[in-house]
């Protein structure tokens, strides 16, 4: 049996009397670009923000490489290789790009103050793998250039890639991405959609992706969840979802 | 658009109306037990006068007094500097000059310059620990003086009470401070901007009030005196020994007694302390830490989502601008050898928090400077002492209007990629 990446059951959030998540079913494998697609405030992103740990899920389980993740922080669900985007762009916007870089992987560096005080050698030797690793995934992205300028001074495209990148850095299974497309040009969705093919053929990681581009999603997809109102709708291919009757109603409304 | 700047312009006037008048206009006397009311003079009058019509003024012309403000050159201390390679070389160099001027030049000047160059020093380690706190991790703490109260009452009662020395109580010092940052940080961890900066503001005032009150052990408001003086390996600054054993530095040396050795050696363990701390910070902050402090003030969600534990990074901010605080006040008391609560009001807190805002929050030079600035402008005013907090207002408003992001705002680090 292979073992899903990313295993979701019965998930469930409830704020107060509120149900923003009703009993959400997902299973991601290895090397998969799967969707989450609904209408407008769906909770689509409530989904993620229980999966990423920001919000703790009323019920369900949430298993991510055979381990329970439901509960736990979200920087100790980050650490164990499943990370997010944010719809808006969540930079370090003061800082430079290479600084967002490095600080994205805080955990792999020697965070030891002594060690880092004395510059001893393992301090020295890892700081230097974050440089080369940052370096890499910049060079990736098309935004070695840039290596040295502050982050909110890029344009919006450019920081869009930036925070993929500051993710991919922290080398990840799973990438949770929450509307990479939005405000993007076609030409910049067009090569969103490549890196997105690319990370998963190339880099062997999984895609998580909410979006409303249908091209994009249609494209690219193995499997697509359709969310409405909180519930499962359908899931299944493109095809099948794309020719799903109540997806169609979900979307365009009852005749 | 010009009346509702007339309206704008009459308002402000007349908020500088009633306070000039609350404060300047009117006077209250003492007459035997009854209180007498005293008007201000004629020519006071003409002062206020002309201060509200300046007010007014400046209110209606502001956009214009904004565009002359901003023709006003800022000097770009970067491009002092010769770029690339030649920066490199000649930056130890810049330093060790420095340094050695430091170390010579109270051999040359007054007795009292020393003394307020030791105070400016304590400034700066003040600021440069607040700008951990507040420049760098963005947690607005408006009760920084606690910590320096801490570290100088751990000194004074441990030299009082146990009799140890200014270099032992000196670590002891700093760690009882951090252990104070570390046990504010706790309750403060959820809160952010306005909602920290009044809790902060509280915790200083409770160790004020508790060093006010806990008479039995800090002597309440009459504080503690005669606190022992640093010694140099057991030598001390005094014209005969306190201590059973000891030497006085001028016997040892067989020199005569002077006062002025005391005030030089005192300033010279604060420049080797500044120094210090400069170096530890500096390199603080081009660590994991230091990037995470920004990255956290930054946003705090993207750090969560990227696997940085916020506990342990607001924490580490708050003992480690602490300790910086503790030290400092042990070697305020040592200077001082009597300290009370009175020395560690909120005013204290506010100049510290304005060393850094003025200097350009996360900037170590521009905390320097702004620590000079603001330790030396009011020597310099004494005349005015009355209006000492006016002109310091005045100060702060241009400086704002000016230059907002401070006198020198923080560089980035250039990071070289090798690929």
């Amino acid at each position: 049996m292979s073992q899903l990446l990313l295993d979701v059951n019965g998930l469930t959030m409830r704020f107060g009397g509120l149900v923003a998540v009703d009993h959400v079913n997902l299973a991601v494998k290895n090397r998969q670009v799967v969707s989450i697609i609904g209408p407008n405030g769906a909770g689509k992103t409530t989904v993620f923000n229980c999966l990423s740990g920001f919000y703790i899920p009323s019920e369900g389980s949430v298993m991510f490489n055979g381990q329970q993740i439901a509960g736990k922080k979200d920087f100790q669900i980050s650490r164990q290789g499943l990370v997010r985007t944010f719809q808006h762009v969540r930079l370090f916007s003061k800082m430079t790009v290479i600084e967002n870089m490095l600080v994205a992987q805080h955990r792999h560096l020697n965070t030891n103050l002594l060690a880092g005080l004395l510059k001893t050698g393992s301090y020295r030797r890892l700081e230097q793998e974050a440089m080369d690793r940052a370096a890499y995934w910049l060079k990736e992205m098309d935004l070695l250039e840039f290596a040295n300028r502050e982050a909110g001074n890029l344009a919006y495209g450019q920081q869009r890639r930036l925070e993929i990148a500051r993710c991919m850095v922290t080398q990840p299974e799973l990438l949770l991405l929450d509307e990479p497309a939005a405000g993007l040009n076609p030409n910049e969705t067009k090569e969103l959609d490549e890196l997105i093919v690319r990370l998963r053929d190339e880099h062997e990681i999984s895609v998580l992706l909410i979006e409303h581009d249908m091209k994009l999603v249609m494209g690219i997809s193995d499997h697509i969840y359709v969310i409405a109102q909180g519930a499962p709708l359908a899931n299944g291919t493109p095809d099948e979802v794309k020719n799903n009757p109540d997806v169609i109603k979900a979307y365009l409304g009852e005749e | 658009m010009t009346t509702k700047k007339f309206y704008n312009a009459i308002f402000a006037s007349g908020i500088a109306f009633v306070l000039t008048c609350m404060m300047v206009g009117i006077k209250l006397d003492t007459e035997s037990t009854t209180l007498r009311i005293e008007g201000a003079s004629a020519e006071q009058w003409g002062w206020i006068g002309l201060g509200i019509a300046l007010v007014f003024l400046s209110q209606l012309f502001a956009d214009q007094i904004d565009a002359v403000f901003g023709k006003v050159p800022k000097p770009n201390l970067g491009k002092l500097m010769p770029a690339g390679e030649k920066r490199d070389v000649l930056k130890p160099w810049l330093m060790a000059a420095l340094i050695v001027g430091m170390l010579v030049w109270p051999f040359m000047v007054s007795r009292g310059s020393v003394d307020l160059a030791t105070l400016t020093l304590i400034y700066i380690m003040l600021g440069l620990g607040l700008n951990i706190v507040v420049g760098l991790a963005g947690l607005l703490d408006l009760g920084f003086v606690a910590f320096y109260a801490v570290g100088a009452y751990t000194y004074a009662l441990l030299s009082q009470y146990a009799g140890l020395s200014f270099w032992a109580c000196l670590p002891i010092s700093a760690g009882l401070a951090a252990l104070f940052g570390f046990i504010l940080g706790f309750p403060v961890l959820r809160l952010r901007g306005d909602y920290l900066a009044i809790v902060t503001l509280g915790f200083g005032e409770i160790i004020r009030i508790l060093l006010n009150n806990w008479t039995a052990v800090t002597g309440g408001p009459s504080g503690i005196s005669g606190i022992a003086k640093p010694t140099l390996f057991g030598l001390e600054f005094t014209r005969r020994v306190k201590e059973e054993g000891n030497v006085p530095f001028h016997e040892f040396f067989g020199i005569s007694y002077s006062s002025s050795y005391k005030v030089i050696f005192l300033y010279l363990i604060a420049v080797i302390l500044v120094i210090f701390v400069v170096y530890l910070i500096n390199r603080l902050m081009r660590m994991p830490i230091g990037r995470a402090w920004e990255a956290l003030r930054e946003d705090e969600i993207a750090c969560r989502s990227l696997g940085l534990n916020r506990t342990m990074i607001k924490l580490s901010a708050f003992t480690i601008g602490a300790s910086t605080a503790g030290f400092a006040g042990a070697f305020f008391a040592a200077r001082q050898g009597f300290i009370s609560p009175e020395s560690f009001i909120f005013i204290e807190s506010a100049i510290i928090l304005a060393i850094v805002v003025l200097g350009g929050m996360g900037s170590q030079i521009g905390v320097i400077l702004a620590a000079i600035v603001m330790t030396i402008l009011p020597e310099l005013a004494r005349e005015f002492s009355e209006y000492r907090m006016l002109l310091f207002g005045l100060l702060m408003v241009l400086m704002m209007r000016w230059r907002p992001e401070g006198l020198v705002p923080m560089k980035r680090p250039h990071l070289e990629l090798k690929t």
